[in-house]
């Protein structure tokens, strides 16, 4: 893998390559997530994208500086609006649990819902119509960005919890389907409240945790590295050419230093992970969580509450999802909705746990940078190869423009073929779970 | 408009907005939901290819369509679609029986307990199906019918009856309709009174049982194979044929679909028609404006001034999935108790 990456640095760039393993070091910090759930329980969670998506939201939500026009406008309404519709819930579930008549209850919920729903729209329109090419939402609260890595593992957690507590202790499809349910209308959420995080508007120009290339290439330091390096080129040219290549190679080098940055934050947070969730898996709890995955009959015989596990095991593997999605949003810098696509979140983690080795946390990461690495590369492979076929035809051929507009999609079928191929032929995974003695 | 009250338009308005739209809804999503029933009882799991499978169906109804319009082949008030869809059901029969030798058949052999195998699979056949379509036909939306767009139109009935408010009556909502209670009447009558219906509903209830009598069990997998893909075909063909054909509109119908299966009790047909008739009413009902409704039937003082549309409609799949949770919280068995116990 690394002679991969290395061919490809020397031949292509290495902002790309670095650009790949971060990428990389995000999905495996995603597959470690899922690979918790998977490998660990069993678990089915088909709403990666979701809990993807929540991570996102958080960083909005945290490290955007407030919109202060808009919440003078609205604010005060659609907080009402959230605490009306909060409490119209919370008094519904009481009643409930109080075995109050269900007519009642049903009737008491609706007309808070009536109520919620006038007041929430008229805040959101009031908010939306704050400036509306550059706001038009209430904005954060101008924390620093990496507090928003741990509300997004939270977020997502408390999603999770939810969701797990419905339906784990039912049939194990029916998680499958309700992830899936719950990870689109987050979504749908998402795109549409612009009043929360501007919708498909998308919001740009979040706080980094890095420096930025423009104060870089100010800086002294980076100047002498970078002179030091290309020295032996510089001393042959001029005094005058010397200055303007010298100021190429930073930029070069500015681009390069920060993505190296990101790598170091990157893997810090997935070693870290690693070494906890490795620790958890040797402990006795982990022994737990194996037994209770092996054989639940005999695990709840020992007096083992397998659901409470599973709620358990669902919740951290989400987080950590979540943290994933956090840290890849405030990789981008920007927070853009409509990137959230089941086949880039859930399916591709899925093929990268289930290749690497469900079970083992390493194989995980293997198994993402594998298949990033096949993702990124295949877009402009087919298109190369379907240049080479159109090289023999004449020009404009219809079916060389349309193989060109299409190729792309041609990658579904190929991660679905791989996804196939392993579970049939190597349902192990390349680094098969070691089967340590319970 | 009338500032008195208007029972008789009121109702011709909700028959146009609510009742037939839901109706021809509900009878696409019953369809589909038999289809995923089926898979579930004879092959035991949930089949999450399913709205990629109607899309692909679709994609050949669509396919074979162009050629018969470019051909001349059309005969005039009928849609087109209507006319390939057998072929359609052939193609899509091959590809489903292709799938389930390449990838279904090799963990029945292996006799793999757990249906989450069977949902992983499936889930890997939903990205193939569904990168197949967007290659073939692109990812853009796109109409295919074509044809007497009504039976009767808005116009027509108003002047028929005299009323303010007409009723239409597209020719694919008739189309579905009809079409869907032949098929569901058609697979009834093939599960209770034909030798390989009864061999299948064995198969489904006691696989050992029916092994030791001499059923054939490929053949049975084959046979479901063949009525799932007519169901879907069908099923994406008049969806399309109503309501446009776009491959993640179908993706995400697994949604509704899935809701209707569980809310009508996993691996109980009749509890599927019900349960997709309950998320289509719910669905339209939920999402419509009732201002014309209301302004209708109260009094001029008490007209609404805003939409009164309880739900936006960009939210309609949110709630096939509060039904599903809700289901789920109160009754997991669904209305018409289906199977509970884990799959294994």
């Amino acid at each position: 893998m690394g002679l991969v990456l290395l061919f490809v640095g020397l031949n292509q760039s290495w902002a790309l390559v670095l650009g790949i393993v971060n990428l990389s070091l995000i999905s495996a910090i995603m597959a470690l997530g899922v690979n918790i759930q998977w490998g660990y329980a069993g678990l089915f969670n088909v709403g990666i994208m979701g809990f993807a998506a929540l991570g996102g939201v958080s960083v909005v939500l945290i490290a955007q500086q407030p919109v202060t026009e808009a919440i003078d406008a609205g604010g005060i309404k659609m907080l009402f609006a959230l605490v009306l519709g909060a409490i119209t819930i919370v008094t519904g579930v009481v009643l409930n649990k109080k075995g109050f008549n269900k007519w009642l209850i049903a009737s008491i919920v609706v007309i808070g819902y009536l109520f919620t729903r006038h007041y929430f729209s008229e805040a959101s329109d009031v908010i939306e119509k704050v400036d509306p090419a550059i706001t038009g939402y209430l904005g954060g609260f101008g924390f620093p960005i990496a507090f928003s890595w741990i509300v997004g593992g939270l977020a997502a957690a408390g999603a999770a919890w939810w969701i797990g507590k419905i339906t784990l202790s039912l049939r194990a499809d029916y998680l499958a389907i309700a992830t899936l349910g719950i990870a689109e209308i987050i979504l749908y959420v998402i795109k549409n409240e612009d009043w929360f995080v501007r919708g498909v508007k998308n919001v740009a120009g979040l706080p980094r945790p890095v420096p930025y290339e423009v104060d870089m290439q100010k800086s002294e330091w980076l100047l002498n590295i970078v002179a030091w390096i290309h020295r032996s080129d510089l001393e042959l040219l001029t005094q005058s050419d010397q200055v303007a290549q010298l100021s190429e190679y930073v930029r070069g080098a500015s681009v390069v230093f920060v993505k190296l940055c990101y790598s170091g934050l990157f893997v810090l947070i997935l070693v870290a992970l690693i070494v906890l969730s490795n620790l958890a898996l040797n402990s006795p709890w982990g022994r737990k969580v194996r037994a209770i995955r092996d054989n639940e009959v005999a695990a709840s015989a020992m007096g083992k509450n397998i659901t409470r596990q599973h709620l358990q095991i669902f919740v951290i593997g989400s987080a950590i999802v979540g943290i994933a999605g956090a840290l890849l949003v405030t990789y981008n810098g920007i927070f853009i909705p409509t990137a959230y696509m089941p086949l880039r979140f859930t399916f591709l983690i899925w093929v990268m746990v289930i290749l690497g080795g469900s079970g083992n946390n390493l194989g995980s990461v293997l198994g993402a940078f594998i298949i990033w690495f096949i993702w990124i590369q295949s877009g402009p492979m087919g298109l190369w190869a379907v240049e080479m076929i159109g090289s023999f035809t004449q020009e404009g051929n219809t079916i060389t423009e349309f193989l060109e507009d299409r190729v792309h999609y041609l990658r579904l079928v190929f991660m679905g073929s791989i996804l196939l191929f392993i579970m049939r032929f190597a349902p192990r995974g390349i680094l098969p779970e070691k089967n340590k003695e319970l | 408009m009338s500032d008195s009250i208007d029972i008789i338009n009121a109702f011709a308005l909700m028959t146009n907005f609510v009742i037939l739209p839901a109706l021809s809804y509900g009878s696409q999503l019953a369809l589909g939901a038999l289809a995923v029933t089926l898979v579930y009882s004879i092959l035991r799991f949930s089949n999450f290819a399913q709205g990629d499978s109607m899309a692909f169906g679709t994609m050949i109804v669509i396919l074979l369509t162009g050629f018969m319009i470019g051909k001349g082949w059309t005969i005039t008030g009928i849609p087109t679609a209507l006319l390939v869809i057998p072929i359609a059901v052939i193609g899509t029969s091959i590809y489903m029986l292709t799938m389930d030798r390449l990838v279904y058949r090799h963990y029945r052999r292996i006799k793999v307990k757990q249906n989450i195998v069977g949902i992983t699979a499936s889930i890997g056949v939903m990205f193939i199906t569904g990168g197949i379509v967007r290659f073939i036909l692109g990812a853009s939306p796109q109409r295919f019918e074509d044809g007497e767009r009504f039976i009767f139109s808005v116009r027509e009935f108003k002047a028929f009856t005299g009323l303010e408010q007409g009723i239409a009556l597209k020719t694919s909502q008739f189309l579905t309709i009809t079409i869907a209670i032949l098929l569901v009447a058609f697979l009834f009558y093939f599960l209770q009174k034909t030798k390989t219906g009864k061999a299948m509903r064995a198969y489904s209830d006691n696989t050992e049982l029916a092994l030791l009598s001499g059923i054939d069990p490929d053949k049975v997998v084959q046979i479901t194979w063949l009525l799932v893909a007519a169901l879907t075909t069908i099923a994406g063909a008049l969806y399309g044929l109503d309501k446009g054909f776009a491959p993640q509109q179908y993706h995400l119908l697994l949604l509704p679909i899935f809701a209707s299966v569980i809310v009508g009790g996993i691996g109980s047909p009749l509890g599927a028609i019900a349960g997709a008739f309950l998320v289509s009413f719910s669905e339209v009902l939920l999402t419509y404006a009732y201002k014309k409704f209301l302004i209708y039937l109260l009094p001029l003082s008490m007209h609404p001034n805003s939409l009164v549309q309880l739900i936006g409609t960009e939210y309609k799949y949110a709630i096939s999935f509060v039904i599903l949770v809700t289901v789920l919280l109160i009754r997991p068995t669904g209305l018409l108790k289906g199977k509970v116990i884990d799959g294994d």
